[in-house]
This record gives C-alpha cells, structure tokens and sequence, in this order.
C-alpha cells in the first residue's frame, strides 16, 4: 500500500510539477493541484505504465484525487 | 499607411542562443556545423547539420530550463521550445512583457514553421503501430501542429490580437515578418510578435530531404565546410534548427513610449513560381518578381540597396538561379551592393530562416557590418558580377538591406528593412 502511494505521489509530482508537500492523498489533481484535462489523461497514462495495469475510460473519470488513484491501483493491480 | 518598426530581436540558432551571441560568431566566421547527434545518422547520405548548442545556458549554449518548465518542455514539440525561447527574447528586448490591458488586445502573434512537429509526429506513429492509440500523449496534436508556437506565446503573455501563423516552407520566417507587419498597416494591431522557428534535425525529417537530394552529402567529415553557397564545390543544403522572432510595432505607438527602434519595415513582396514543387523555376522569374515587388513596396531602386541577404542554400541549381535574378534586379547597380549568405554559417533553418536572415539584415543596419559567406573560395558557373562577401566580414554603412526566402512549392518572399533616422 505504502509503496503504492509513494510511486503514486512521484509520479503526480513530475508530471504536474508540484511540490511534493502539495501531494496530499485528498488532493484534487484539477482543484489542488492545478492539473487541466489533457494532464489527467497523461497521468492516468502513467500510472498505467508504472503498475502494468489498464485504466478503462470509466475508471479514469472517477480518479479526481491522490487517493482515488491509489484506492484503484491497490485494488486493480 | 501606418509604419511599422521593429523594437525587438530574439533568437536560438546554430551558433548560438540569443541574437548578440549569434552575430558576434557570425561576423567572427564561425560555421555552426557538426556530426548530427540528435540521432544515428551513421548510415545516412548526410551525416552532418547545424545544430543549436545544447548546454546550461553560459557561453551562449540553449539551455531548455531557462525558458520553459520540464513538464511543459515534455508536452511540446522542440520546434515550440526554440519559439518560446526566441519569442520570450524579443518581447524582453521590446519592453513588452507586461503591457496593459488595453494593450493586450491590440498586441497579436504570428509565428509559422516550415514542417512542425515532426520529430514528435514520428516519434508518436512508431509508438501507436507498436504500442496502440492508448499511449499517444493527450499533448501530442497541440504540441505538434504549427500555431502553436503562436498559440503557447498568446497564452503566457495574453496577448489576446489576431493569432496567426504561416506555413510556407522555407519562407515562413518572411512571410510571416510581412504579413504580420501588414496586419499593423491595415489597423489590425499595434504590435505583432512574428518570424518562425523549426527543428528537423530528426530520421524522418533528414531522410526526407536526403531523398529529395536537396542535402550536401560530399563533407560528411569536414562539416564546416559543407554550406558553400555560390562556390564551385557546393552539393546541396546544410540543415539548421532554430528561432527568429522580431517584435513589430506601430511607429507612432513605438514612438510615443519611447522604444528601441531597430529599422523600418518598408518593402514585402511576393510571388509564386508556378513550376515545380522542389525546383525553383530555371528563369528565376519567381525571385526577381518577389524582390521587385518588395522594392516598389519600399518606394526604393535597386540602388538604394546596399545588403541582400541571400536564400543562397548552397545548391547547384538554386544558387545561380537566385544569382541571375539579382543581377537582373540590380542591373548597373549590382557593382555597389554587397550580397551574402548566412546559410554557409547556420545552415539552413527551413521555416525559421527568413526572419533570423531579416534579423541579421537588422543587425548590419545597426552595427555596420556585413556577415561572411563562408566557403566561397571559387565562384561556381554564372556568379559573377556581385560582391558576395567571401570568408571574411565586411565594414560597410547599411541604409537598406532585402532578405530573399524561396520555399519548396516555388513561394518566395522578399523583405526591405531601412535604418529609422526619426522621420
């Protein structure tokens, strides 16, 4: 679990370039994070790509903070 | 008709980041030449381009970090990254970063490029034949197609005037310069950002132009040597990569805020050749109407000129067609100007060339001196007639000066910049 939330949080923070402070597990890629539509699909991508799994399009829509991603992976991977 | 001045230069090329770092090595002789590194082009008929110099920014190298975030550099494509960077530069030089709201409106953007996104176009279609339409970046048409050069300068600066971008092959730049400066004559704006920018230095794009046989392929192992417009040994064009933009402004409204003002946009003509996609027309009729147009624009004779700064891509068919239809153009005048061609130093950089060559025009304006043709030891068949500036640098007082692009298509544009002595 742990270890799920530290590569999610890196990721969040590369790709949205945000202060790792920034990446608490309530926050909202759009609303906190500063993230646009194009950047949620790319994060999405990443996560994809880093835990080996398929996001279907549904899924995507409903991951809006850190924690929704993790509670996925967790339960998908 | 309103005037139109330039009060602002910014520039990434071959040579160097930044425009007085390109034009003290211009003018010292330097060739922008190397091995290409962008990729293996070990097995490729041209090995070798003029690349920008990578580096952390000091002694003149382009370091991407100055003048843009990591994250935002991932999403566009490197042609966007030099535009940005040379448009960052100029609107700095013209004091125009942060104008009023007013201001804004009337402040537009016109930056084109010859191909875009190419790297990034190909880089994507190798990833969705492997990979499928899964992993192609939600980034990748925005940060590929052309006015978005345009479009990422509006948005961080809010220039909210018209928002355009040209796409004539190699002569973008001008035509972009030009149209833009027309924009300001017909009321539409008081100040436009405009020129080009291009980075083709990948597979696809030199495989591309190696089939064409457009590209020099006998000095894959003395590079500096390979850009040699109008001498004996020239064999096809070097490529380049970078950015020339140029901030345009109203005369009255430069005036009246007390601007730097570089030289006058006075002539901008264009024509078509109606020939052949690749070949420019063996009558040279297509430059010679450009640069006559250009000229009457201006309201100058060929005798007023005293720089032209040449397409002169250093091949054997296009060299001596440009040279024939300035000396036609010139007529008795020819003997009293002075042409060169910046391309033996940077290369050719495609959609960016003309508005770095019509900067470089601007710069003889300002500072007297007249950049070299590099590698012109033994005039090729049918260039006499025109001094041609060979391998050295030349003093010279420059009033008026023409920059001459022609593009694949048979477009050509000319522009006519003179030196602003307060009239």
């Amino acid at each position: 679990m742990s270890d799920i939330a530290d590569k999610v949080k890196k990721i969040v923070v590369e790709h949205l370039g945000v202060d790792e402070d920034k990446v608490t597990e309530n926050a909202s890629f759009i609303d906190d994070l500063g993230a646009d539509s194009l950047d949620t699909v790319e994060l999405v991508m990443a996560f994809e790509e880093e835990f080996g799994i398929e996001i279907p399009d549904d899924a995507a829509e409903k991951i809006q903070t850190v924690k929704d991603a993790i509670d996925f992976i967790s339960a998908n991977s | 008709m309103r005037r139109v001045v330039v009060t602002g230069l910014g520039m990434v090329s071959p040579l160097a980041n930044g425009v007085d770092e390109t034009w003290s090595r211009l003018i010292e002789g330097q060739s922008g030449a190397g091995q290409i590194t962008q990729f293996d082009a070990s097995d490729y008929p041209c090995r070798i381009a003029c690349e920008v110099p990578l580096g952390d920014g000091s002694n003149g190298t382009f370091n991407a970090d100055d003048w843009m975030a990591p994250k935002d550099q991932r999403r566009v494509d490197t042609f966007i990254v030099f535009g940005m960077a040379a448009a960052m530069q100029a609107i700095r030089d013209a004091g125009w970063e942060e104008p009023g709201e007013e201001e804004l409106l009337r402040t537009g953007v016109m930056i084109g490029a010859g191909i875009g996104g190419l790297k990034w176009i190909s880089e994507s279609s190798i990833l969705l034949h492997e990979r499928g339409h899964r992993r192609i970046s939600p980034h990748f048409i925005a940060g590929s197609i052309i006015n978005l050069v345009s479009g990422n300068v509006s948005i961080k600066y809010g220039f909210k005037g018209p928002n355009h971008a040209a796409v004539t092959a190699c002569s973008t730049g001008a035509h972009s310069i030009g149209d833009a400066a027309r924009l300001i004559m017909l009321d539409d704006a008081d100040v436009m950002v405009a020129g080009g920018a291009e980075a083709s230095i990948c597979a696809i794009g030199m495989a591309g132009f190696a089939q064409a046989k457009a590209l020099s392929t006998k000095y894959n192992d003395t590079p500096e040597a390979a850009s040699r417009p109008w001498d004996k040994g020239h064999d096809g064009f070097v490529m380049g990569e970078g950015a020339g933009i140029v901030v345009l402004e109203e005369l009255e409204h430069a005036k009246k805020r007390g601007a730097k003002i570089y030289a006058e946009i006075v002539g901008y003509g264009m024509s078509g050749d109606g020939y052949h996609v690749t070949a420019p027309a063996p009558d040279g009729n297509g430059g010679y109407r450009s640069m006559q147009a250009a000229l009457k624009r201006a309201g100058l004779n060929p005798e007023d000129l005293d720089y032209i700064n040449a397409h002169g891509t250093s091949t054997p068919v296009g060299d001596p067609i440009e040279f024939g239809a300035v000396k036609r153009l010139l007529g008795d005048a020819a003997s009293k100007v002075a042409m060169s061609s910046t391309k033996s130093s940077i290369g050719h950089l495609l959609g960016a060339a003309g508005a770095v060559e019509a900067i470089f025009c601007i710069k003889s304006i300002e500072t007297g001196v007249i950049a070299p043709t590099l590698n012109l030891h033994e005039r090729a068949e049918g260039c006499d007639g025109i001094d041609l500036v060979p391998l050295v640098a030349q003093e010279r007082k420059v009033k008026a000066a023409l920059s001459n692009s022609f593009g694949f298509g048979g477009t050509n544009a000319s522009l006519v910049v003179r030196e602003y002595n307060g009239d």
